[in-house]
């Protein structure tokens, strides 16, 4: 006797496909956006249950910091292989040496940089609908943004002015100029994307198991050593067993301490987690609105 | 509590939550996520951080979902925030909306695809003009369950009295609404009574506390598994040696269920085929059933694209280009009638003018009012006539097939949200007591 229910992950599945499938139809230059995150892994395999057996109908972008974790980009690469799917990868240096972004004198964090280099790269290719791996659980600003993200010429969102979004009916309509970013994963939550993981047996940068690695403690948290962050004189120092629970600039990926070494371990401990995933992000400290802050900017 | 994983199987409950200003809605949602244990230390930092800017030194719960800056300042929710937690036993999606009502717009957009709407009033004040057009909005988004939250019982001393007095109107009232099930909860979601745990301050409450409605509410059977409705939405054609032959129509089931070797009709063409696989990336299935996200593989090579609609051929819905149906307003743009605008509706995008505003609707008498137009947040009954022909049902029997959106062609803003209205009977009443049915 079938039951006709789903459980949260496949309505949660079939919702993002719907998504997926809904930008496929209604944009002509779509685009996704891979970073080799755990959140993009899932769209990855999201496009795959979208698509196939046909090709993906949009290339994959990666916006590089060059603040990476080593591990990350290999990753980026093997994956878009795998899968026989065109990368497009554009970077902060060239950004930087072509004078569309622009360093801050003492910032070493290169999260804020990506905003300019993304807008060019949208601008390059005229690329209409950026599918972004964004949840609304990560951030106050992103728990009100709507799954078809509206950006003006300038590529910028004004979060008082978002359309309405009825059922499962998506406003697709945009000017020239303007484009759409669309966030398949609105509804999930960390949580979701690791059962994801362990239910779909996806394979994921090896950073997010521990292994040991020197960090330094600063800001309340470990930060791992790296060519881009030296300990400055006094600095709490260890080499430790960590894992990264979230992935951005090197320089302000704060790691935990853990011991999880598979996927099904990394889910009871988020589970009994006390912080929040952004916890471990400096950038999102600065202020309560920091988030919304970027994000009218044009951040992802 | 225990700690909240939900085993993989575990079902999703979307709800969608309504009050006044100051009924302590966002308190509510602060609670359920605090004693759910899905506040995290570093929110409850930034809470204290921000604590002294709003919360006169206390910590203030509705910190943690008013998100937007222009909120924090006001102290004020203004747009509809998502926000999750789950139990062992359920996820919860919830669609936290504003309650006043210049939002009207917001809260049919969080009730759009809600499960339940959870209701707030104020013990003090009882049922009052926005307590009614919440439940109205309900009604009319056919929102399958509503909770009552009897809130700030502790302000009333905990007066059994005054929940059942409030109980017992808003029962008057809610009869002329069409909602299937109603439960009441008297709570003070600022002391945390009635929320996870059975309040010590009301022993006389029977019911179980608000977060265990919200596990064991029955929804299974609020998706439509009767009428079979398949809108195509994107054609899957592998232009590959290996899938030469392959042509998947992809589309995510809005209603029933459908199986290999079904035969299925294509609207509006009218054209017939047969199933003959479901295909997913895990491989092929025997059953598809709504909300699942799958392609059909059809026996003929006929002439099927994205916006037609595969049913089967003892369940059709309505097929035409003229349409009643009540919409809600959402743009300070009113509605211009004879105008043309851009519409949505399943996978089908097309062009409707406007030819009949029937009515606007008090939303607080629920009373028809004659009306030349619809402003920003009003509803009402409008005629149109579609550019190409829909196959569609009444809103009542199925959201995803009787549901639409209308755009502004100039602006691409989205200016309402339409619900189609009921097939009129086909005898008509003989008495008519003047009620209007919503």
């Amino acid at each position: 006797m079938e039951t006709y229910i789903l459980s949260h992950l496949e309505a949660l599945e079939a919702e993002s496909i719907h998504i997926l499938r809904e930008v496929a139809a209604e944009f002509q230059r779509p685009v996704l956006l891979f970073s080799g995150g755990k959140d993009s892994i899932c769209m990855l395999r999201l496009a795959e249950k979208a698509f196939r057996p046909a090709r993906f109908p949009f290339p994959l972008l990666h916006i590089d910091t060059g603040h990476n974790f080593p591990e990350l980009i290999a990753f980026r690469d093997r994956r878009a292989a795998e899968l026989g799917e065109k990368l497009i990868v554009r970077t902060v240096e060239e950004a930087l040496a072509q004078g569309i972004a622009r360093a801050t004198p003492g910032e070493s964090s290169r999260n804020r940089l990506q905003t300019p280099t993304l807008l060019a790269a949208l601008e390059e290719f005229k690329f209409d609908a950026a599918l972004g791996g964004a949840r609304r659980d990560e951030e106050k600003a992103r728990a009100k943004e709507r799954v078809f993200s509206f950006r003006d010429a300038f590529g910028q969102w004004d979060p008082k002015n978002q359309r309405p979004e009825l059922w499962n009916l998506f406003n697709a309509r945009i000017n020239p100029g303007e484009h759409m970013r669309v966030f398949p994963l609105s509804n999930w939550t960390e949580l979701d994307i690791w059962q994801y993981i362990l239910r779909e047996r996806l394979e994921i940068p090896s950073i997010y198991f521990t292994h040991r690695r020197e960090v330094v403690r600063r800001d309340g948290q470990w930060l791992p050593v790296s060519p881009l962050l030296q300990p400055r004189p006094k600095e709490d120092v260890r080499t430790l067993a960590v894992r990264v629970r979230t992935i951005g600039d090197i320089s302000c990926t704060g790691c935990i301490e853990s011991a999880a070494n598979n996927v099904a371990d990394i889910i009871t401990e988020i589970a009994a987690a006390r912080v929040t995933e952004r916890g471990g992000r400096a950038d999102d400290k600065r202020s309560e609105t920091s988030m919304e802050d970027r994000k009218r900017e044009g951040y992802f | 509590m225990s700690i909240a994983t939900p085993a993989p199987s575990t079902e999703l409950l979307r709800f969608v939550t309504a009050g006044s200003v100051d009924d302590g809605k966002s308190t509510l949602i602060g609670r359920l996520l605090f004693d759910s244990k899905q506040i995290f230390e570093d929110q409850l930092e930034a809470l204290e951080r921000s604590s002294d800017l709003t919360g006169g030194g206390r910590i203030n719960l509705a910190n943690l979902t008013d998100g937007l800056r222009a909120e924090r300042e006001q102290g004020i929710t203004i747009d509809v925030a998502y926000r999750y937690f789950a139990t062992p036993h359920r996820k919860f999606i919830v669609a936290d909306s504003p309650g006043h009502v210049q939002y009207t717009r917001n809260m049919v957009t969080g009730a759009s695809t809600a499960n339940l709407m959870l209701v707030l009033v104020d013990a003090r004040q009882g049922i009052i003009e926005q307590t009614r057009r919440h439940a109205y909005i309900a009604a009319l988004l056919r929102i399958p369950h509503l909770v009552l939250c009897i809130n700030k019982m502790d302000l009333v001393g905990y007066s059994e009295e005054i929940y059942s007095r409030i109980s017992a109107e808003f029962t008057r009232f809610a009869t002329r609404l069409d909602i299937r099930d109603i439960a009441f909860i008297p709570v003070s979601a600022l002391n945390g009574d009635n929320i996870v745990d059975p309040s010590t301050h009301m022993p006389w409450h029977k019911g179980p506390p608000l977060l265990r409605h919200l596990e064991d509410v029955y929804i299974a059977s609020d998706q439509n598994l009767t009428d079979a409705r398949f809108p195509v939405q994107y054609v899957l054609r592998p232009n590959s040696d290996e899938h030469h032959d392959f042509r998947g129509y992809a589309g995510q089931v809005a209603g029933g269920v459908f199986r290999v070797g079904d035969d299925v009709v294509a609207l509006p063409s009218g054209r017939t085929t047969r199933i003959t696989g479901i295909h997913t990336l895990e491989g092929p299935r025997q059953t598809a059933y709504a909300p699942m996200s799958v392609a059909l593989l059809l026996a003929d090579d006929v002439d099927i694209s994205r916006g037609d609609m595969l049913v089967k051929p003892d369940n059709v819905p309505s097929v035409g280009q003229d349409i009643e149906a009540d919409v809600s307003w959402m743009s300070a743009r009113p509605l211009q009638l004879n105008g043309k605008y851009a519409l949505k509706h399943a996978t089908r995008n097309t062009r409707a003018i406007v030819r009949l505003l029937r009515h606007r609707t008090n939303i607080d008498t629920l009373e028809p009012e004659p009306a030349a137009t619809l402003g920003l947040n009003d509803i009402g009954r409008i005629r149109l006539t579609t550019l190409t022909p829909l196959a569609f049902d009444s809103y009542r029997r199925n959201r995803q097939t009787g549901g639409f959106i209308l755009v502004d062609e100039a602006t691409n803003e989205t200016v309402a949200a339409g619900m189609i209205a009921d097939p009129p009977p086909a005898v008509p009443p003989a008495v008519s007591d003047g009620g209007y049915a919503i």
